[in-house]
């Protein structure tokens, strides 16, 4: 605060003392909150070193090389026992992102398909939509929850019945097993292929753009990129003389063996979060569009564009600029949400933390840590909404 | 709008100093407050359970009334507080309970790093294993590949960790925190195995749907010594808490019960005449920071340890754990005293 206090001659000087010069009253309490906030700061760490260390009581953050010593149910790294704590953390960590993301991707989809529902002209999709709305959004998300886990584990069969579905994909109360693909030699020609396949399709999309623009010309782009997605890879497969192979889930003596499991806490967590925030993510979506001028639509119909292209053309590019700031926020909700995964066992950050919490004891660190990682997502998906929300805001010409 | 906040900080900035002062002498905390605050378990029946009309009871249960009734000389003066295995940790260190009766094993972790005493262990266990009987295990080797259900921040989970890697089986943890979620779990079928203390296995049987479908494995992969623990820096609290487990196991020894302690006053054995406070000039009780009659009053309230162990989880009881190594020292077990001299 490097304001004069002395700098404003211009201004008549009130004839009382110097106590009642506002400016000086403002700098008075700004100094004195600083003041304040620091020695509350420093009195509390203090007070915590103190006490830690009269309770005889580890502290540092050195446990985090430590062995952790215990197993993790699902993880994206290899992790053992052997791991230390700081891999066990990080364990956590990419559980906790995998159930964000995940769950953010399909909460958007649900949420603006409920969300255009519920402004159908059609009478039952709208009420369908309010409904679900209404349901979703007043029920507690750890109910929601536990809803989707005793439902995923009350219904589906006991593994020795598992239910198996085409494909080789099999469905029991241990989640769902499917064939797990193993990359024999040669298998990367196949992903140089796809790769090869993604830049052509962005060249070809770039391409047809431009014509159209120049001769109104449509190109069949869909057709075009499912082609070279799918074919180039396909074609390498069989030139290399298939070299991906799958490992299916057999029954054993317990459970299926081989192939690869998403367990029923992480479905039923991942389910729990899309539907739940979906619900609010689709008033947002109806906010949006409700927003968004009526003469819009209209002027589009009368230049004969058909509803369906008049809501994705016209409508919807006008509302996300509604619709983004308030869903970051669901976003960040989402995220957050996802560390009652403890209650149904999820290994997520929460979780994994709070079994290092109580084997090592140190609770200080381990919340340090937490309050860390969830602050530094949180901010992550503010930037990237920021920067997306500059992106769609209004273009003056 | 900046005074309110000013008058926020310098409130919570009082508020924080007050509690700066805390954590005296335990015994003097416990005596001005009324009552002792014990940290037991949310629900383990036979250990510490509440019953319909919220009244707390079990072997770790009857340790708390035992401190009461060894300090107030009344085991009623009690206030439980229900921990789950990450819970009791911090609520111990945060001065939140006076002493943890939540069948907890004594390690040299929680020991040293975590600022803990333990000293006598009121119940040895080993961890064990139950299965479905459906499913025909007869081993717990014959378990590679099984979803194991077990509660976290437990040294179960540990030992669980360490004996698959040590027999090259492979298994799927399924964690949960609190002990009513693993039991649920395990219940509805989303594990095949329920791995904790072998007691504790006993105990949750009885609440399954259908307890006789399953079966504990024969193995015992640990050593579990489950005892009270207090924090450090205070031997006085520490010394009430091991002697009153010494003083229940003492009087098992004379024979001193519940019923026939008034009787047991007026006996003429000189050693039982020390344990009870009743030689002349005694100061058995008030160098403990107790009265004379502490053991009596202990007694009275629970009776012995023989009498807290058949009542709660032993033959008098739905769980009929054996004695085993809970018998006396004299007995076959290795439950031992010290002498009352």
């Amino acid at each position: 605060m490097a304001i004069g206090v002395t700098t404003t001659p211009e201004k008549s000087k009130p004839s009382g003392s110097i106590i009642n010069d506002p400016q000086v009253r403002g700098i008075f309490y700004q100094v004195i909150t600083v003041i304040i906030l620091v020695a509350v700061v420093y009195w509390i760490a203090d007070n915590t070193i103190e006490n830690l260390k009269r309770a005889n009581i580890a502290s540092g953050y050195g446990f985090l090389n430590g062995r952790a010593g215990f197993d993790v149910g699902q993880s994206l790294i290899a992790y053992t026992s052997d791991s230390t704590y700081g891999r066990a953390l990080v364990v956590g960590f990419f559980n906790t992102l995998l159930v964000a993301i995940t769950g953010i991707i399909t909460a958007t989809i649900i949420g603006f398909i409920v969300g255009i529902g519920r402004l159908s002209h059609n009478w039952l999709i709208a009420k369908l939509s309010l409904a679900y709305v209404e349901v979703f959004r007043n029920i507690p998300p750890l109910l929601v929850i536990f809803f989707w886990y005793s439902g995923v584990l009350a219904v589906l069969p006991q593994p020795r019945e598992s239910a198996a579905l085409p494909l080789n994909i099999f469905l029991n109360n241990r989640g769902i097993a499917f064939p797990k693909p193993v990359f024999g030699d040669g298998s990367q020609y196949v992903l140089y292929a796809f790769v090869i396949a993604v830049i052509a399709s962005f060249l070809v999309a770039h391409h047809a753009r431009i014509k159209q623009e120049a001769t109104g010309q449509r190109f069949p782009l869909l057709w075009t990129v499912l082609g070279l997605v799918i074919g180039l890879p396909l074609l390498a497969f069989l030139a290399t003389g298939s070299p991906i192979t799958f490992d299916v889930p057999v029954a054993g003596k317990f459970n299926l063996t081989g192939g690869s499991v998403i367990g029923p806490e992480f479905l039923s967590l991942f389910l729990a979060l899309s539907f739940y925030t979906a619900a609010f993510i689709a008033e947002i979506v109806r906010a949006g569009i409700r927003g968004v001028s009526k003469g819009q639509t209209e002027a589009a119909h009368a230049l004969g564009v058909r509803p369906g292209l008049t809501t994705r053309l016209v409508v919807v590019p006008q509302a996300m600029r509604i619709i983004i700031p308030p869903l970051t926020s669901q976003y960040l909700n989402l995220t957050k949400n996802s560390s009652l995964a403890i209650a149904i066992g999820y290994a997520d950050l929460v979780a994994v933390g709070g079994t290092i919490l109580n084997q090592t004891g140190q609770a200080i660190e381990v919340v340090s840590i937490w309050i860390i990682v969830y602050l530094s997502l949180s901010l992550t998906t503010s930037l990237l909404m920021n920067w997306f929300n500059a992106r769609m805001a209004l273009v003056e010409r | 709008m900046a005074r309110s906040i000013l008058t926020a900080l310098v409130g919570a900035a009082v508020m924080g100093i007050g509690a700066h002062a805390a954590s005296a002498a335990t015994l003097d905390d416990v005596k001005a407050k009324g009552f002792v605050q014990c940290g037991v378990n949310t629900g383990l029946a036979g250990f510490a359970a509440p019953d319909a009309s919220g009244n707390w009871s079990g072997f770790d249960v009857d340790y708390c009334k035992a401190i009461a009734a060894a300090i107030f000389a009344d085991g009623t003066k009690v206030k439980y507080t229900p921990t789950s295995a990450k819970e009791r940790f911090p609520a111990l260190q945060s001065g939140e309970v006076d002493v943890l009766a939540r069948n907890t094993t004594w390690t040299i972790n929680r020991d040293t790093a975590l600022g803990f005493n333990f000293r006598p262990v009121n119940y040895y266990d080993g961890q064990g294993f139950m299965v479905r009987k459906g499913l025909n295990v007869k081993s717990a080797l014959e378990l590679s590949g099984a979803a194991v259900c077990v509660q976290t921040g437990t040294t179960t989970e540990l030992n669980l960790a360490d004996y698959f890697k040590a027999n090259n089986l492979q298994y799927n943890p399924v964690v949960f925190e609190k002990l009513e979620e693993v039991n649920a779990a395990y219940d509805a079928g989303r594990c095949d195995v329920y791995t904790t203390d072998q007691s504790g296995l006993y105990s949750l049987r009885l609440t399954l749907s259908k307890p006789d479908d399953h079966m504990i494995l024969p193995e015992i992969i640990s050593k579990e010594p489950l005892g009270p623990a207090v924090r450090q820096g205070d031997d006085q609290w520490f010394d009430i808490v091991s002697w009153v487990h010494y003083a229940l196991i003492q009087a098992e020894e004379f024979g001193v019960t519940q019923a026939n302690i008034e009787e047991m006053k007026k006996s003429t054995n000189p050693d039982v005449q020390r344990f009870l406070g009743v030689e002349a000039d005694s100061k058995i009780g008030t160098d403990l920071g107790l009265t004379n009659e502490w053991a009596v009053n202990i007694i009275k309230a629970v009776g012995n340890y023989g009498e807290v162990f058949d009542r709660n989880i032993g033959a008098g009881s739905p769980l009929k754990i054996e004695r085993g190594l809970n018998a006396l020292w004299s007995k076959g077990g290795i439950q031992y005293a010290p002498p009352v001299r």
